[in-house]
């Protein structure tokens, strides 16, 4: 999948990679695909309530290996 | 004046498509003023110890990531968490039975293994607290979790407001120079509106 900025937010836990993610998305513009890499299994449920609750789409996810991927989508 | 046999059929029929429409209107009316509302959070941090310091910390940065507004009242031993060098927090597994005791080091099985040192003995013997504070520190660094001046300055960057109490300021003899800088200082008066109007409000 197409992304346009990504975050490693792996060996981060519980609320660096939402945090990490959140300041990511400010520098981008709406449409943009931001992709995170997670360690944190709480970082599954974590993403989803983060893209309901800020409007930013969780377009894509994946495990992998005990690893996470999430692909955010900019809100406009 | 009698209403007339049409009248009164009008007004039946009025009386029911209103009941239909109404629902809907105050229904979609309420979901748009509830998703155009900004969430608050208040939070008062009353614990000065490196456990403690935590809750505080990583709920109001999240909720500011997560386009809440939010406020933190910092009052008696929760001040600690506003000095400028927070890096001398402690926690002390003496009187808290529910601490578990495990080594951040060594092979597997070592870490896997629970001391259970009797509360009184632990109270006894000199330097616990500073060792203990030391275990639960790398336990942190070990496990990706970040420090409290981490967390702290994500807070501030994300628009966190910082309230420190006046009154405990003064009871505890501190000087605003000893707290970092961009704190609010006030006292319960300024608290309670901010409580009233914050959808989740917390005590800790």
């Amino acid at each position: 999948m197409n992304f346009d900025k990504e975050l490693d937010a792996r060996g981060l836990n519980c609320p660096l990679p939402i945090l990490r993610a959140k300041k990511a998305l400010t520098d981008m513009t709406g449409g943009q695909v931001l992709r995170i890499l997670s360690t944190d299994p709480g970082s599954v449920k974590d993403f989803q309530a983060f893209a309901k609750q800020t409007g930013n789409e969780l377009v894509a996810s994946a495990e992998n290996n005990k690893e996470f991927e999430f692909y955010l989508k900019r809100k406009q | 004046m009698g209403a007339t046999p049409e009248i009164a059929a009008i007004d039946e029929l009025i009386k029911q498509r209103l009941a239909e429409i109404l629902p809907q209107q105050i229904e979609a009316q309420m979901k748009a003023r509830e998703e155009s509302r900004t969430p608050s959070l208040a939070i008062i941090a009353t614990k000065g110890t490196l456990d403690w310091a935590y809750p505080p910390f990583i709920l109001g940065s999240t909720a500011a990531a997560l386009g809440w507004d939010v406020s933190i009242f910092f009052t008696f031993y929760g001040l600690n968490l506003l000095k400028k060098d927070v890096s001398d927090l402690k926690v002390s597994p003496l009187g808290n039975p529910g601490m578990p005791m495990k080594m951040p080091f060594g092979p597997d099985w070592f870490k896997g293994l629970n001391w259970n040192i009797p509360n009184l003995l632990q109270a006894g013997i000199p330097g616990f607290e500073s060792v203990a504070t030391l275990l639960m520190q790398q336990t942190i660094k070990n496990n990706g979790v970040a420090s409290i001046d981490e967390l702290r300055s994500l807070s501030l960057e994300a628009d966190v407001k910082f309230i420190a109490c006046q009154m405990t300021v003064e009871l505890f003899g501190f000087s605003h120079d000893d707290f970092i800088p961009g704190i609010d200082y006030a006292g319960a008066a300024t608290f309670l509106p901010v409580a009233q109007k914050a959808d989740v409000s917390l005590f800790m």
